[in-house]
């Protein structure tokens, strides 16, 4: 699912937040991506979203070479990809329904299908009766449970999040776990960077670790 | 097919919802377009009257016929009445040696010193009006080659000179008209693709975050084009009614100073064609502001 061979990546002020990174995530796997703050977590995944650039070596998603991506192919792949972030990324000024709604209407679903999904995945992911709602009157485990459930009403392959349980505490973070464990269940490719040591151990998934760009366990 | 077109009625029908969010700043933005437009608009309705009150000027050429000192005063009236059934001719008037010498001594004053002279030094004058139907130089160019050309005329003069001069002006305003209303249409464009360009700033979490869920730039264009639409279209509409209002303020002192200088009344307003030409060009101006400054932002616009 995907491929990493060989990548470095630098930006302007720092040129090693990547360094000839290798590895390879099968389909259906969930894999935890560790290493201290600023290690290059945030990086990475950001290659594998299309917001980054490598500087040398290649990253492949399904088969396809990121380096060949044209600007125009960019959204399509993006789609099937769910992306979840530590600060949720939620609009505040749209209800629940139309936060979650929004990959839909983006890829151009019809308002009956756009409907059914959105009720389908608040039930996957316990929010029902908040539709309505928004972000801000929501708990810190809910408004991420807005963002997972915006990552995967679209029924992406691959789940990208990072630090999604950065903000929360520990007993709603073991739910946020579970949940990505379900999403497995069902053939989704999880990919989570996290510096949240025990909830990796304790999941028994496997684990990828950073130091200063270099891979040092995976 | 029809879920393309109602993609883009609620494209449509959102921003003007923005637009209604923001009711002050969408005012003073729509405010500021419309006088550029209505500007335009007044300044082709001058050109556009000017042309139209020349356009019957040009029937008042004519042309003057100076007679040979030998053409007696018989001669001259057998030639005026030739010339009268001339198909070009719509009518002739003589002025015989006497009359000139009354008329230049009436409007010169310098009637004694001709008394001096023993005889009478004018010349007898054929007037000519051609008729309506030759209205380009070229036409009344010929007639007056003829008419040079025949017994007794020595001299013949087209006194078109300053209907020329009074051409030469228009064309000249016609250019500058142009010229400004081009300009005012660039400013129509900056001034929309300004105002989108802040909404675009006002709504950048937004669009990265469509961005990443995997929007087209095409998606996230569509709501800020059709917002650069009703800019135009709104202003259009507010300029249409300022060119109305100011017109009908115009319309009886125009109106009275072409019935004294032309003898008739007229004063040309906006055609139907006009105003939907006019609300067109504007609408398309709003769309091509936000074109342009979402074709540099866009791709710029990215997560983080
Ligand atoms: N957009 C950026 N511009 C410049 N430097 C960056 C940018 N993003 C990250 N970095 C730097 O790259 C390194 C890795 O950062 P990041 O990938 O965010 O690490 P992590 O997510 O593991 O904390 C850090 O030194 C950080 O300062
Ligand atoms: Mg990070």
């Amino acid at each position: 699912m995907i491929k990493f061979d060989r990548v470095s990546k630098g930006y302007a002020e720092v040129s090693d937040a990547l360094v000839n990174v290798s590895f390879t995530i099968g389909k259906g796997e969930m894999v935890f991506l560790t290493g201290r703050s600023g290690a290059g977590k945030s990086t990475l995944l950001k290659l594998i979203a299309l917001v980054e650039t490598v500087s040398r070596g290649q990253v492949f998603l399904d088969g396809q070479n990121l380096n060949r991506v044209s600007q125009r192919e960019i959204p399509f792949i993006r789609r099937k990809i769910g992306l979840i972030f530590q600060d949720y990324k939620l609009l505040n000024d749209r209800t629940v329904a139309d936060n979650i709604a929004l990959p839909l209407l983006v890829a151009g679903y019809n308002h009956q299908d756009i409907k059914r999904r959105v009720r389908a995945v608040l039930d996957k992911v316990g929010l029902v009766g908040k539709e309505k709602s928004y972000p801000l009157s929501l708990s810190g485990g809910e408004q991420q449970r807005v963002g997972i459930a915006r990552a995967v009403v679209n029924k992406p392959s691959l789940i990208l999040a990072d630090e999604p349980t950065g903000n929360l505490d520990p007993e709603l973070s073991t739910e946020i776990i579970c949940l990505f464990k379900q999403f497995k269940q069902v053939g989704v490719t999880v990919f989570v960077a996290t510096h949240d040591l025990t909830q990796v151990v304790e999941s028994g998934c496997r684990q990828l670790i950073l130091d200063r760009g270099r891979l040092v366990s995976g | 097919m029809k879920g393309f077109f109602i993609v883009h009625l609620q494209a449509l029908l959102f921003s003007l919802g923005q637009q209604l969010r923001t009711p002050f700043s969408s005012i003073l933005t729509i405010a500021v377009l419309s006088i550029s437009i209505a500007l335009s608009g007044l300044f082709y309705l001058l050109v556009k009257n000017v042309t139209y009150l020349t356009g019957h000027l040009e029937t008042s050429n004519q042309i003057t016929l100076f007679l040979g000192q030998q053409v007696s005063e018989q001669d001259g009236r057998q030639l005026q009445r030739q010339l009268e059934k001339h198909r070009n001719i719509q009518a002739t008037r003589l002025i015989t040696k006497a009359e000139g010498l009354k008329e230049f001594e009436h409007y010169s004053g310098f009637g004694d010193a001709l008394k001096a002279l023993n005889s009478n030094p004018l010349p007898m004058v054929v007037q000519i009006f051609p008729r309506l139907s030759l209205t380009t130089q070229q036409q009344l160019q010929q007639l007056l080659d003829e008419l040079k050309g025949l017994p007794g005329v020595s001299v013949a003069k087209l006194d078109m000179q300053w209907v020329q001069r009074l051409k030469a002006i228009i064309v000249l305003v016609e250019r500058a008209v142009l010229v400004l209303a081009s300009i005012l249409g660039f400013a129509v464009i900056f001034i929309t693709g300004n105002t989108i360009r802040l909404e675009l700033q006002n709504r950048q979490e937004e669009v990265v975050i469509a961005k990443l869920v995997g929007a087209t730039n095409g998606f996230i264009a569509r709501p800020f084009l059709y917002s650069g639409f009703w800019y135009g279209f709104l202003a259009g509409i507010l300029a249409l009614l300022m060119i109305t209002g100011l017109m009908k303020l115009l319309q009886s002192p125009l109106e009275q100073l072409t019935r004294l200088y032309l003898g008739y009344q007229d004063v040309v307003f906006l055609s139907v064609l006009n105003s939907v030409i006019l609300l067109a060009v504007s609408s398309l101006l709003g769309v091509v502001g936000a074109w342009g400054v979402l074709v540099m932002q866009l791709n710029r616009l990215k997560p983080e």
